[in-house]
């Protein structure tokens, strides 16, 4: 049967079964929202800026490893949309992002609404097509679906000229694809296994780091196994948090930056470590060189070649889809004769208690201001810790991150690669839309809520009862807590002047407030919100402390071992 | 150290902005760069001439591997191989000069393909360094316009790159 471009579009959106697509139309798009308006197959949601399109999409599929599809528009619509983008690249989320562009004939005319979208999000997809031939289009829409979810995954743009979505030809979705420039690599190499394996039973010292491949590819359950079947410390990345559970005793919690004492000595002093699905990112090691500093075998799994030996030499590499070489390494651990050194390990523990009796993510929490960390604590009693918790970025997401103790993969939804400020609420969108039951919780600040606020009106037409945290300290706490430390006390531009009266704000839109300003109120206004507000959306403004700062600290530049604590300030 | 690698890719729109936009993006550098189909159409072959530490030159072929369209890439410089490049230069040839910039160009192997009243262009061919000797030979002062190719590059012997 002969269809339309727009019809196509259609048809392999519903072959590929998606649930929702995040858009906002505008006039290159108009005959897909024409033939989306045919269909029920398919929901749209209609967001309020095209940039939270995309961070909703990013959360829909983080949170539920479903590709989250978006439609925009071409010109401004893809340009707004660009920021998700990069955040779901630098991510490995993997997305579809269909964009409308100028008809064919107008391409390079600057023509109204007119961008250079393949060229412009280029450098921030994991690849784009340009279709200008309709007869192309369902095998590269298919491709994209494909490109998408495979490999290290990632976001997949597809433009589409005006004129092709209006131009007829022959439709059939095509079962399989195969690219001769495209083979990801699935299973580990045998020999590395083998010798990984071997490396591992001969450490002293060892050390499981786990970052967010260990979610992306839904490796949780196997990671789990293997490390309790050797008994090795594990410690998780910002991207990582759930992959192992926070609160087993082989956790030790998030390293890095803002990592636990604990996590950064061990991940610093181990002589064994094993990388799987993490890439020695700089708010996670510090300084290389620093890091470099004390020998130490390194074994590293990942699905992407290319993140092997970037910023670490590594001894053992294995490139490989994560729960296949998970797999394969615990059928040799359990088929080979050795076991851990008990008496090395047992020492490595004991070094390792020693470090956790630091207790570097205390703090004081008095009677008259309410300690943003505090929030959170509370926030994980009243949600018995089985919330999806969203953050947008800076020290709210910190806090967030060392003080809600993820048990399960994806609940903990954040911008750990680009630092998206204004993701918060969207993602907070997107999780819901996937999982219809959840409890979501958005931990953000009153800088970061007010770059996509607008977002309140979506969650409204949609009665999505998300919980927002605002940690409220009337600064860019991040920014003004590095000009503290290094840039003599001088607050540029950090204070947060004219805030918004937050619950009139969420009033306005159709939803609850509620402003808490002394410690006490805390934990009964959470138990509200969550409990009598279930089915709304509640706007939670804490007034917390204004000098509070996030600890521990590695300062940029400096070595993991090398951390600032709250203590010594 | 330099490094010249050659890649097969899709024959796509935009495949050459794919491979000079991830060079600039991740800081790496380019000496030289060229590209044309094979002869199989849907492929373009293309000789990127680079240099690095091993670390780097190791980031530069996974990352090109790495991009989709990307679907084989050799580092030629790992064994024994041929480059070549080749050269068009117009020069001022009148009077004495005129015999004796013939009389170099037989001696680098160049050949006349253009002549007039006043001028000479040459072609030469060669590596990189042959072509640089060249221009050190002759009279600079003479030298009205130079354009190179930029190097391509074939593994010797049994050593093919093909799909």
């Amino acid at each position: 049967m002969q269809l339309t471009g727009a019809e196509i579009v259609i048809r392999c959106l519903q072959e590929e079964k998606v649930e929702y697509v995040f858009g906002y139309p505008g006039g290159s798009v108009l005959f897909i929202y024409d033939e989306l308006f045919k269909q029920d197959k398919f929901k749209h949601v209609l967001v309020r800026h095209e940039q939270a399109a995309v961070h909703a999409a990013d959360a829909y599929s983080r949170s539920s490893n479903k590709i989250g599809v978006c439609l925009v528009t071409s010109g401004p619509g893809v340009t707004n949309a660009v920021t998700g983008i990069a955040t779901a690249h630098m991510d490995s989320v993997p997305m579809v992002i269909i964009s409308g562009q100028v008809p064919t004939a107008y391409i390079g005319q600057d023509a109204f609404q007119e961008c250079d979208t393949v060229g412009i999000t280029r450098p921030c997809v994991k690849h784009n097509f340009l279709v200008k031939d309709v007869r192309d289009l369902a095998v590269t829409l298919k491709k994209a679906f494909y490109i998408a979810k495979t490999g290290r995954p990632g976001p997949v743009l597809v433009d589409i000229p005006k004129d092709v979505t209006n131009q007829k030809c022959e439709f059939e979705y095509p079962k399989m694809i195969s690219m001769r420039s495209y083979n990801p690599v699935v299973k580990g190499h045998g020999g590395q296994i083998k010798k990984a394996v071997q490396m591992l039973l001969d450490a002293k010292r060892p050390m499981i780091y786990a970052g967010g491949g260990v979610i992306l590819s839904d490796a949780a359950d196997r990671l789990v196994k293997f490390a309790r079947s050797l008994g090795y410390p594990v410690t998780n990345t910002l991207m990582g948090l759930g992959g192992y559970p926070a609160t087993d005793k082989q956790s030790l919690g998030m390293l890095g930056m803002h990592g636990t004492y604990e996590a950064n000595m061990a991940m610093q002093n181990c002589d064994v470590l094993i990388a799987v699905g993490a890439r020695f990112d700089d708010r996670v090691i510090g300084n290389p060189a620093h890091f470099g500093e004390v020998a130490r075998k390194i074994i590293h799994i990942d699905i992407d070649p290319s993140s092997i030996s970037k910023r670490v030499r590594v001894d053992v590499p294995i490139v490989g889809n994560l729960p296949d070489v998970l797999d394969e390494l615990q059928k040799l651990l359990e088929a080979s004769a050795g076991v851990p050194d008990a008496k090395a390990l047992a020492t490595w523990w004991k070094q390792i208690d020693e470090w956790r009796s630091k207790k570097s993510l205390k703090y004081k929490q008095g009677k008259e201001i309410i300690m943003p960390q505090y929030v959170v604590e509370k926030l994980y009693e009243v949600t018995g810790g089985d919330a999806f918790v969203t953050s947008d970025v800076g020290q709210h997401q910190m806090w967030a991150a060392q003080y809600y103790k993820f048990d399960k993969p994806r609940r903990w939804i954040n911008s750990g690669g680009l630092g998206t400020m204004g993701v918060g609420l969207p993602y907070a969108m997107g999780v819901r839309f996937a999982n219809p039951k959840a409890t979501v919780a958005c931990v953000t600040g009153e800088a970061s809520i007010q770059m996509n606020i607008q977002e309140l009106s979506t969650a409204k037409q949609f009665r999505l009862p998300i919980k927002i945290i605002n940690l409220n300290n009337r600064y860019l706490g991040m920014v003004r807590q590095w000009q503290q430390m290094f840039h003599g006390n001088r607050y540029a531009e950090s204070y947060v002047d004219a805030l918004p009266d937050f619950v009139k704000l969420a009033e306005s839109y159709g939803h609850v407030g509620m402003k808490i300003e002394r410690p006490a109120d805390v934990e009964p206004a959470l138990r509200e919100a969550f409990t009598r507000h279930k089915n709304d959306l509640v706007f939670m403004d804490f007034l917390t402390d204004q000098t509070a700062n996030v600890y521990p600290m590695v300062a940029a530049g400096k070595g993991l071992s090398e951390m600032i604590l709250a203590e010594e300030l | 150290m330099r490094h010249i690698i050659s890649i097969l890719i899709e024959n796509e729109a935009g495949a050459l902005s794919r491979v000079s936009g991830l060079f600039s993006a991740r800081a790496f550098n380019i000496e030289s760069l060229t590209v044309a189909p094979t002869e199989d159409a849907s492929l373009s072959r293309m000789t990127i001439v680079s240099t690095g530490s091993d670390d780097v030159i190791e980031q530069i072929t996974k990352q090109l591997n790495k991009l989709i369209d990307v679907v084989k890439v050799v580092d030629l410089s790992e064994a024994a191989h041929i480059e070549r490049e080749l050269m068009l230069v117009k020069v001022r040839a009148a009077g004495k000069d005129r015999e004796e910039m013939k009389r170099i160009a037989d001696i680098f192997r160049g050949r006349i393909i253009d002549v007039t009243d006043s001028t000479y262009v040459i072609e030469l061919t060669g590596n990189g360094s042959k072509l640089d000797a060249f221009l050190e030979a002759i009279d600079r002062s003479l030298i009205l316009e130079t354009v190179r190719t930029g190097v391509s590059g074939i593994g010797r012997g049994d050593r093919i790159l093909k799909v």
